[in-house]
């Protein structure tokens, strides 16, 4: 009952003509970023914080934008990855498996739609998922204390970069450079400066934004000047759109089985969407007979990764909100918004700001309507906007990150920063040292040492407290293992990615 | 396998030097049992032995690119970092429309469109920012007024 009465006040302030406006504008936006190839969600959504912020949009409103551009980016990158064969953004790798072969025999259309309504299911299954499962878990965040906190940002770094490069040694050390990074500015309990150099531009620390956009936007310009936008050629075209309805009945068990899945890849802290729907369409696979037709347009290949992802964008949602422990770059990104807007996420949230958090699950729930109209029969608008060419829609984004990041601060020095966050991402990403543990770090830093410091006071020094709680001990050994697992289990994981690049080679 | 030992050589230097500067830090007499200093020098301690891992262990080259795009890397950086500079005496329009031009170049090299981007850009995300946002976007920089107004 407690549910439905939040979920209305949720309605009431999600329904203002205001909000559902901001809901339709970030729906669209979304779904263009989403669709774009080089803008994704983790840095469409980046640059678009700052402005956000510079508007002056309350909490609330913000963050309905804000999460509406989220969802929207999910929606939006299996398009690219149908007409171009080009993932719009990460999760929709798996996309591109069967929706490109299904375009090329000319059911484009059909992909589509199929897609968008596999979208749609996933999206509104995590909603539903996050209504029913975050007010429980925001009640078992109350018994966390410092201990537990530090385990758990512990194990956010250690899923997160056992999941996001092929070698620990890497993505340990992009944790270790996020965190490093944190620790410049003034000591919180002290008030000393540390580790600035004298320099004042630092007293105030690294705004983690700068690095966000940074790492996020102007990396991304570098990696299109290194292929000269060849990536952007324009594929299949796209014919008359009809609603495939059987094609949709038939998929019903496969949307169900791949939303159950994502979501729960999506809750787990540092897993996120691109597992989602990888998990997803690994396990649709498994379960078909007919394995030998995906990969080769099979329908359910394409709703599968779909649900998938966006039931884990949902998910993703979950330990953010809760435990202020993000998932996934894009929820790591949001984190980030949450900060600007000085909202703590965590259990408080849901005591304090009933309206923040129950507003924005109703506007979730509006959103992935607004979306399933704009992504089934607009689609065609959207097919539009992929024409855009890189060398507009490129150097368009850095504009537009320098005058959110300027007018932020108004202070060259932020924008110098930005430009060697741009380099520094660019060598890294090179390297295969994965870039979102270093946002996780820049945000959680100051945290995960509060976390320790005050756990150490409690106890007057001594170390074995961080182990003290049945907790803590599991969270501990979840840590260990999300990091340690990956190792054993990357044969198996990385062996669609090789077959991706193969059917590039051959088409 | 170098392009990994180089990086790993770099960071192990940054990682000790990270740990001497935290070694450096200043405490006041009011302080926790971990104090300022311990949670950065375990951070550096632990980015060294990743970075010992990885100078030990280097994985294969990535693929590089050559030297010609590193040279329009480098025009790219050096363009933002103009920027950077210019955006506050200049105002948004006149350095915009020149770094996008550069970008776009960089990204396609063709002449016609390189301009025809630039100036679109600069001029449509000028509309957009200062009258559909209504941020408070500098068209000319003041200082670039003044300076044309004591030439004339």
């Amino acid at each position: 009952m407690e549910t439905i009465a939040n979920l209305a006040l949720g309605f009431s302030i999600a329904l203002s003509p205001y909000t559902l406006f901001l809901a339709v504008v970030g729906c669209f936006l979304g779904t263009i970023i989403g669709a774009l190839p080089g803008l994704g969600p983790s840095n469409g959504v980046a640059i678009l914080i700052p402005l956000t912020f510079t508007l002056g949009l309350d909490a609330t409103s913000a963050l309905v934008l804000m999460t509406s551009v989220y969802y929207g980016a999910m929606y939006g990158g299996r398009i690219s990855s149908i007409l171009l064969n080009i993932p719009g953004d990460e999760p929709a790798l798996m996309t591109t498996l069967d929706g490109y072969p299904m375009a090329k025999k000319g059911q484009a259309g059909e992909a589509l739609v199929l897609s968008g309504v596999a979208s749609f299911f996933g999206a509104l299954f995590a909603t539903i998922g996050l209504i029913i499962l975050a007010p429980l878990l925001a009640k078992v965040a109350y018994l966390f204390g410092p201990a537990e906190y530090f385990a758990l940002y512990l194990l956010a770094f250690c899923t997160l970069g056992g999941m996001a490069s092929n070698n620990q040694a890497k993505a340990a050390l992009a944790a270790c450079i996020g965190l490093a990074i944190a620790m410049i500015g003034l000591d919180n309990s002290s008030g000393l400066p540390r580790l600035t150099g004298n320099n004042l531009h630092l007293m105030d620390g690294v705004d983690f934004l700068v690095a966000i956009v940074g790492l996020f936007a102007i990396t991304e310009v570098f990696f299109f000047i290194e292929s000269h936008g060849k990536d952007s050629a324009i594929g299949v075209k796209l014919g008359k759109v009809t609603i495939p309805f059987k094609m949709i009945a038939d998929s019903g068990w496969t949307m169900l089985r791949s939303s159950v899945i994502g979501f729960f890849a999506g809750v787990l802290p540092g897993a996120g969407a691109s597992l989602g729907s990888f998990m997803a369409y690994m396990a649709e696979k498994a379960v078909n007979k007919d394995q030998d037709s995906f990969g080769k347009g099979n329908p359910r290949g394409v709703a599968a990764p779909e649900a998938g992802n966006n039931a884990a964008a949902g998910g993703a949602l979950v330990p953010m909100l809760t435990l202020g422990v993000p998932g996934s770059g894009t929820t790591a990104v949001l984190l980030a918004l949450l900060m600007t807007l000085n909202i703590t996420p965590g259990p408080t949230l849901f005591a304090d700001r009933p309206e923040v958090v129950w507003g924005l699950i109703a506007s979730l729930l509006i959103a992935n309507f607004v979306l399933l109209i704009m992504n089934v029969p607009m689609v065609k608008i959207f097919v539009y906007v992929l024409q855009v060419p890189a060398w507009v829609l490129l150097p368009g984004v850095t504009m537009v990150s320098f005058v959110g990041i300027y007018s932020l601060s108004g202070s060259y020095f932020d924008l110098l920063l930005m430009v060697a966050f741009g380099a520094l991402g660019y060598f890294l990403r090179k390297l295969d040292v994965p870039t979102v543990p270093i946002i996780l770090g820049i945000l959680l830093g100051n945290q995960m040492e509060n976390a320790l410091r005050r756990g150490m006071v409690l106890s007057d020094g001594d170390w074995t407290f961080l182990f003290s709680s049945p907790i803590a001990i599991g969270l501990w050994i979840a840590a260990i293992g999300g990091f340690v697992a990956p190792m054993f289990l990357r044969n198996l994981l990385k062996k669609p990615q090789g077959h991706t690049t193969e059917t590039d080679l051959t088409d | 396998m170098a392009s990994d030992r180089i990086f790993g050589l770099v960071c192990l230097t940054i990682s000790l030097l990270y740990i001497a500067a935290s070694f450096q830090i200043r405490t006041s007499f009011l302080s926790d049992p971990v104090g300022p200093k311990s949670f950065p020098i375990m951070i550096g301690v632990v980015a060294a032995i990743c970075s010992a891992i990885i100078l030990a262990k280097p994985d294969p080259d990535p693929a590089w690119p050559k030297a010609k795009i590193f040279g329009a890397l480098a025009v790219a950086v050096i363009a933002l970092i103009a920027y950077s500079y210019l955006l506050k005496p200049l105002g948004f329009l006149i350095p915009t429309a020149i770094v996008a031009g550069i970008l776009s170049f960089q990204i396609s090299p063709k002449k016609i469109n390189a301009i025809g981007a630039g100036l679109g850009l600069s001029i449509g995300l000028y509309f957009i920012f200062k009258f559909a946002l209504g941020l408070s976007l500098v068209g000319f920089g003041k200082p670039l007024l003044a300076a044309l107004s004591l030439s004339i």
